[in-house]
């Protein structure tokens, strides 16, 4: 027995036609579709904060709209984060969707909350658990009053529980990337939560698709100049089998490329001990993966080994850390890196003399060493334009909207051949920063509900 | 003779909070070894010198040919909160790919 998992979305913003695409491309068992990054959960929260019914990714809505006729005639499932910090809203989003497209009565959806934590923060300091960053020590009181977000990650448990009891649109709050790829696996072929190979056999797939065609051709070093067809590439798919070991592959037809190189490049992505990727479903050990290209755009995983599961979730706490804006201006050929430095120069007097305070201004020259820094070298004399890029930050906003008045004015007053002032002044945001923090896991309790279309 | 690691290993690089990755990928598995023994977590932090703030870890990742960094202090306070233009940290991967290393004649 082999199960289909494909990769339909790896992140919110991602390409509108993926999920189409592996629907109608061949066959599939589950389409996964991660939303969530850590920035997504607190600008989700602050849209709840204006419209109690808004907090998920919109996007889903009409995203299934495209595919859930044929997810219901064909008995695909789908998981999705797409809930964000309002999976019930999404939910009846969703529900109301597939009633419009006549599907009243034949679409079960599955809804998993218990991952915010927002409303319990008090209590559980006050019992306890302290939430302290976990990387620095620092207690959680230090930024408490400025918290925008709490959220627990949850695993693979409540989406496998959602599918047990019908569901074939799982939604879900901040379930790991990699559960919603788990999950599938654990209720097809039955493993046990404490079959911990096989927990770190289904959470390296689900890293190695969680970033949709990340592993299948796109941002792909080793290969981009010969990677065929981008412009229609394939975003991934496991073939799993019930020992643990899978196939990564892609539909046939399809651009990019599923090699060893490219599903390496994405495994040791976003990686940290290779030895210790921990998940609430277990840990996973990276140096015991084992590839082999298998025919054209295969690569075989096996030989994946796991250890137990910590007592602890951790959660991601997303707090107001001040304001920042950041401006730019392109100047051209000749003597363009030098104009750019003159006009930094103009521009950081002026912020001096009005007496403005921030935490960091930062200048970069893009085109000269905005991505590689000093290690770029010297750049040629003759560049045919440098764009001039300030940021600033600061924990009061007045300061940093006054920057962003500085700019343009350097366009008359300056140094010359400057243009690329054309979006206007830029914009003032909010700086939200991320306390990563570690709630045992009894505190947590996930919740599962079905609701019907 | 010195070899540009670009010619050698690809690679790609991502953020963890303020903390950069990268992970190095031989070419070719047998020029794994030489990898490992010249791309030392000392080298690759004086390497990065200026760019980062904090050390640098490294682990082996045999089965995969590869390494992976940690170049902790990277990102300039991390994803949300950085001014830079790569404030996920994208681009360390070929910022590493820069480096030189010494192998033995007729490598590459």
């Amino acid at each position: 027995m082999t199960v289909r998992i494909a990769s339909g979305q790896g992140f919110w913003g991602d390409w509108l036609e993926a999920p189409v695409r592996q629907i109608e491309g061949g066959p599939v068992d589950y389409l996964m579709m991660d939303f969530l990054a850590e920035v997504t959960m607190s600008i989700l929260q602050k849209q709840r904060s204006r419209d109690p019914a808004l907090g998920y990714a919109r996007d889903v809505v009409p995203l299934l709209a495209r595919i859930l006729p044929a997810v219901v005639e064909r008995g695909i499932r789908v998981t999705t984060n797409a809930g964000g910090v309002n999976p019930d809203a999404c939910a009846a989003a969703v529900a109301e969707t597939a009633r419009d497209l006549g599907l009243r009565g034949r679409l079960k959806i599955g809804v998993v909350t218990g991952d915010d934590i927002l409303a319990r923060l008090d209590d559980l300091l006050a019992r306890g658990v302290t939430l302290a960053d976990m990387d620095t020590g620092r207690p959680l009181s230090d930024i408490r009053d400025r918290v925008l977000s709490a959220n627990a990650y949850l695993g693979s448990a409540p989406v496998v529980q959602a599918l047990a009891e019908g569901a074939q649109v799982v939604i879900t709050g901040r379930v790991t990337d990699t559960g919603l790829t788990l999950a599938p696996l654990v209720h097809a072929f039955g493993w046990s939560p404490e079959a911990w190979d096989l927990m770190a056999a289904g959470t390296i797939a689900g890293h190695i698709i969680e970033c949709g065609a990340q592993a299948s051709g796109g941002n792909y070093l080793a290969g981009w100049p010969t990677v065929p067809s981008l412009e229609d590439v394939g975003y991934p798919l496991v073939e799993a089998e019930p020992d643990g070991s899978f196939v990564v592959t892609k539909h046939p037809g399809t651009g990019g490329a599923v090699t060893v190189a490219s599903v390496t490049e994405q495994l040791v992505y976003e990686m940290g001990d290779p030895r210790q990727y921990i998940t609430p479903d277990g840990v996973a050990d990276f140096t015991t993966v084992r590839l082999a290209q298998d025919g054209r755009d295969r690569v075989r995983v096996s030989g994946i080994r796991g250890r137990p599961a910590t007592p602890y979730l951790k959660v991601s706490i997303a707090y107001a850390a001040g304001w920042k804006a950041v401006g730019t201006l392109v100047y051209a050929w000749p003597d363009a890196y030098a104009k750019a430095r003159e006009a930094d120069r103009v521009l950081r007097a002026r912020l001096e003399r009005l007496g403005l305070k921030f935490d960091e201004v930062l200048t970069e020259f893009v085109g000269v060493n905005a991505t590689h820094g000093p290690l770029a070298g010297e750049p040629s004399p003759d560049l045919p334009e440098v764009q001039l890029r300030v940021g600033v930050r600061a924990g009061d906003r007045d300061g940093v909207e006054r920057f962003t008045r500085e700019l343009a004015p350097l366009i008359l007053n300056g140094p010359p051949s400057v243009t690329g002032f054309a979006g206007g002044r830029p914009k003032v945001e909010q700086v939200v920063a991320y306390w990563p923090a570690l709630v045992p896991k009894a505190e947590i309790r996930p919740a599962v509900r079905i609701v019907a279309a | 003779m010195k070899a540009r690691l670009l010619d050698l290993a690809h690679a790609r690089s991502g953020d963890k909070g303020d903390t950069a990755n990268v992970g190095v990928i031989a070419r070719r598995p047998e020029w794994y070894p030489l990898l490992a023994r010249e791309l030392t977590a000392t080298r690759v932090a004086a390497h990065f010198t200026g760019m980062i703030t904090g050390p640098v870890e490294r682990f082996e990742l045999p089965n995969l040919h590869a390494l992976n960094f940690l170049l902790h202090g990277a990102l300039g306070g991390g994803g949300t909160v950085s001014l830079k233009t790569d404030a996920q940290g994208k681009t360390f991967s070929t910022a590493l790919l820069r480096m030189e290393i010494e192998v033995p004649d007729g490598t590459l």
